[in-house]
């Protein structure tokens, strides 16, 4: 099985840490992991901002289609593909890139349905001894329905203490560029998820979308509240001898 | 095909701001309270019952069908009921828009020779801005539904499908009925029995005394010809049974084909709107009943934007929507801002999509961004109406019919650094500047980091880091 990363551009850019586990993570379960340099973004964010791309559709197809899995470690960008690039290819009237955006589409996963769907694994191993609250994102609950998977996995993190987010299942109030087109409504989110987040008393607040984090983390950052965001695969990279910051 | 004219969306021709609405009402601890505790408690009362309905999924589905196969062979079904209704007794007009609907009704009621007509609660009246017009025309209209009452009584605009006072609580409603309530006692509490008791006292005479009523309708029914109107209160029922006249507005997407759909929409409609088994009154009336009821039965048939939806193919699924606002109650933009942001007939996440389709996405551009796309009022609606698909449609839609030249030319840059392995290099060099603004950056960005932190940026991209190791 051919295995190809797509890093999103956002963690290409902006947190390669989130990259960096993703790999350790699968060559740890014995996959060879390939980063074809062509990659760059899915267009989630001009599709969701109004501006279709198919340009950026027929670089993700042309990329990856050769692959026999692709791993995204986010539920978004994974939801993007599987739900965006048919629609932005036949709003273009192109049927032949449509026909294989589905087929590149179909072996696209988003990184805990990779892990549990296709290596069918749950324990990864992993071991991270710290109190940790997790927020299902909403584009891989309700987009992709990742259900449970993530869970799943951190539950077999070895020394960690997981707690439940209370109102886990609302928005953060990121939205992408809803974040600025719309700071008010997104900033009211925003401080009901922290308020959320703060409450479970957790040290670490992991999700699977760095976009997310980001947001929730910029805000904990900016009120000073001692809490650290981590994307998944970096609890899952972790262990005894070389655990996440 | 016409285009629908839904009143408040009059607020100049770039229509309804909603990001400078939703500023205001974010920041009104008031309505954010009442919003939380209402929208909650109904949110609550739903999941509870859609937990106990086993085959739910199958509804749903069954719902969809059912709207799907109405709105494509629509013409069929409404020339069906015309010919049901009206060989039961009833008069069937046909309006294209606001106008004409308005100008029928006033004419029907000035035919009474009557100056006063009671209501009973409807959306589609509120669409088409029936109580002003009348007034224009000399006629009052009394909204006779208790929450609609309130809305009239204080001058105000519903803010919620289901519960139109949804952003007042009962210390405010209390101090309304005060204010404006005839023969309010002065001794009134904000206990909601005597809130209901005032109310109860000051219908009575109208009920008794007003020979016209005009209503809407949940369901029109092809193959009887008959309306059914789902209510809490009763009150309708009283309009609907003891006026002489009764005029009935139905827009063209509310036909069922048959009798026996009711049995999918009735389960369907009260789980998601109030959270209820079923509705406690359920009136359904075909044409005339001799000796019982209106003598005098008139259905107005509006269009007024809806075939300009039907011709969308992405936004057509809009029209199924049975208004139960279960994806207001959900969504985590509406239960922040109430529904007046939205500046139109239909708010929430609905609302962001049916506007701009009856009226032009070009009068309503900002409506389809007002969400998150988080998907919450999708999962919950019960005709499975794929509303962040229309949103995100409707945003292309937008950005096609109102061209902003900053915002082209950012997503055209972003675009063009994404499209080629050089330049997508090239252009990561340059987040290492975030680093000076990511406590306060300039606008449009100030918008980000008035609330927020930026990222600190990273040593090196993903891709340097593999490259790196690599050659290693």
């Amino acid at each position: 099985m051919r295995v190809a990363l797509f890093a999103t551009c956002l963690v290409d850019a902006l947190f390669p840490d989130a990259g960096k586990a993703t790999v350790q993570l699968l060559e740890r379960l014995g996959q060879t992991v390939e980063f074809p340099r062509e990659q760059t973004c899915c267009g989630q964010m001009h599709a969701n901002s109004g501006y279709f791309e198919p340009k950026l559709v027929r670089r993700y197809v042309d990329t990856f289609s050769e692959y026999d899995a692709i791993v995204v470690p986010s539920g978004s960008c994974a939801g993007a593909i599987r739900h965006q690039h048919v629609m932005i290819a036949r709003d273009a009237q192109d049927e032949t890139l449509a026909t294989r955006a589905q087929a590149t589409a179909d072996k696209t996963y988003e990184l805990s349905q990779f892990l549990i769907d296709v290596l069918h694994t749950d324990d990864v191993g992993a071991y991270f001894p710290h109190r940790v609250t997790y927020h299902p994102t909403c584009h891989s609950v309700r987009m992709l329905k990742v259900g449970d998977r993530p869970l799943r996995l951190l539950n077999n993190v070895r020394g960690i203490e997981l707690v439940t987010l209370p109102g886990r299942d609302e928005c953060c109030g990121f939205g992408g560029t809803f974040s600025i087109k719309n700071p008010d409504v997104s900033a009211a989110m925003l401080a009901d998820k922290m308020e959320a987040v703060i409450q479970t008393g957790a040290e670490v607040l992991c999700a699977g979308d760095r976009s997310c984090l980001m947001h929730i983390g910029g805000g904990l950052e900016r009120i000073r509240a001692g809490v650290r965001t981590l994307h998944l695969a970096e609890i899952l990279a972790s262990t005894d001898g070389e655990a996440a910051a | 095909m016409s285009s629908g004219e839904l009143i408040w969306t009059d607020e100049g021709p770039a229509g309804p701001n909603f990001p400078k609405n939703a500023e205001s009402a974010v920041a009104d601890s008031q309505l954010r309270r009442n919003l939380r505790k209402a929208t909650g408690v109904i949110r609550e009362r739903r999941a509870g019952l859609v937990a106990e309905t086993p085959d739910w999924q199958e509804l749903r589905k069954a719902g969809a069908a059912i709207k799907d196969e109405t709105l494509r062979h629509l013409d069929t079904y409404l020339e069906r009921f015309e010919r049901n209704a009206t060989q039961r007794g009833a008069r069937v007009h046909w309006a294209r828009d606001a106008t004409e609907a308005n100008k029928i009704i006033g004419d029907l009621i000035n035919a009474t020779g009557q100056t006063e007509v009671i209501k009973v609660k409807s959306m589609v009246t509120q669409e088409i801005g029936l109580v002003n017009a009348l007034k224009r025309g000399g006629i009052t209209a009394h909204e006779t539904d208790f929450a609609e009452l309130i809305v009239q009584l204080s001058h105000d605009r519903p803010s919620h499908i289901v519960v139109p006072a949804i952003h007042k609580n009962r210390a405010e409603i209390r101090r309304i009925f005060l204010d404006h309530l005839p023969d309010a006692p002065r001794d009134l509490t904000d206990d909601p029995h005597a809130l209901a008791e005032a109310a109860r006292l000051y219908l009575r005479k109208l009920f008794l005394e007003t020979e016209v009523a005009v209503s809407g309708a949940n369901f029109a029914i092809a193959d009887t010809g008959g309306l059914l109107v789902a209510e809490s209160e009763g009150n309708g029922r009283m309009c609907l049974t003891l006026p002489k006249t009764l005029i009935s507005v139905v827009g063209i997407e509310k036909l069922l084909p048959t009798f026996k759909d009711l049995e999918v929409f009735l389960q369907l409609l009260p789980r998601s709107a109030t959270g209820e088994r079923m509705n406690p009154y359920n009136s359904i009336w075909t044409g005339v009943s001799e000796n019982d009821g209106p003598q005098s039965v008139h259905i107005v048939l509006l269009d007024n934007g809806r075939t300009k939806a039907l011709a969308d193919h992405t936004g057509r699924q809009a029209l199924r929507c049975i208004r139960c606002a279960a994806c207001l109650n959900v969504c985590p933009v509406y239960t922040r801002t109430g529904g007046h942001a939205y500046g139109a007939t239909y708010p929430g996440p609905i609302g962001a999509i049916l506007t701009p389709l009856m009226v032009g996405v070009e009068h309503a551009p900002q409506l389809p961004f007002a969400s998150s796309l988080c998907g919450a009022c999708y999962e919950v609606c019960p005709v499975e109406i794929d509303i962040p698909t229309v949103l995100v449609k409707l945003r292309h839609d937008a950005v096609e019919a109102d061209r902003h030249k900053a915002q082209d030319a950012t997503f055209a840059a972003a675009a063009t650094a994404m499209g080629g392995r050089r330049r997508w290099s090239a252009a990561l060099k340059t987040t290492k500047l975030m680093r000076f603004v990511r406590h306060g950056a300039p606008p449009p960005l100030s918008r980000w980091t008035g609330t927020r932190d930026l990222p600190d940026p990273p040593a090196e991209p993903f891709r340097e880091w593999w490259s790196k190791r690599r050659n290693t």
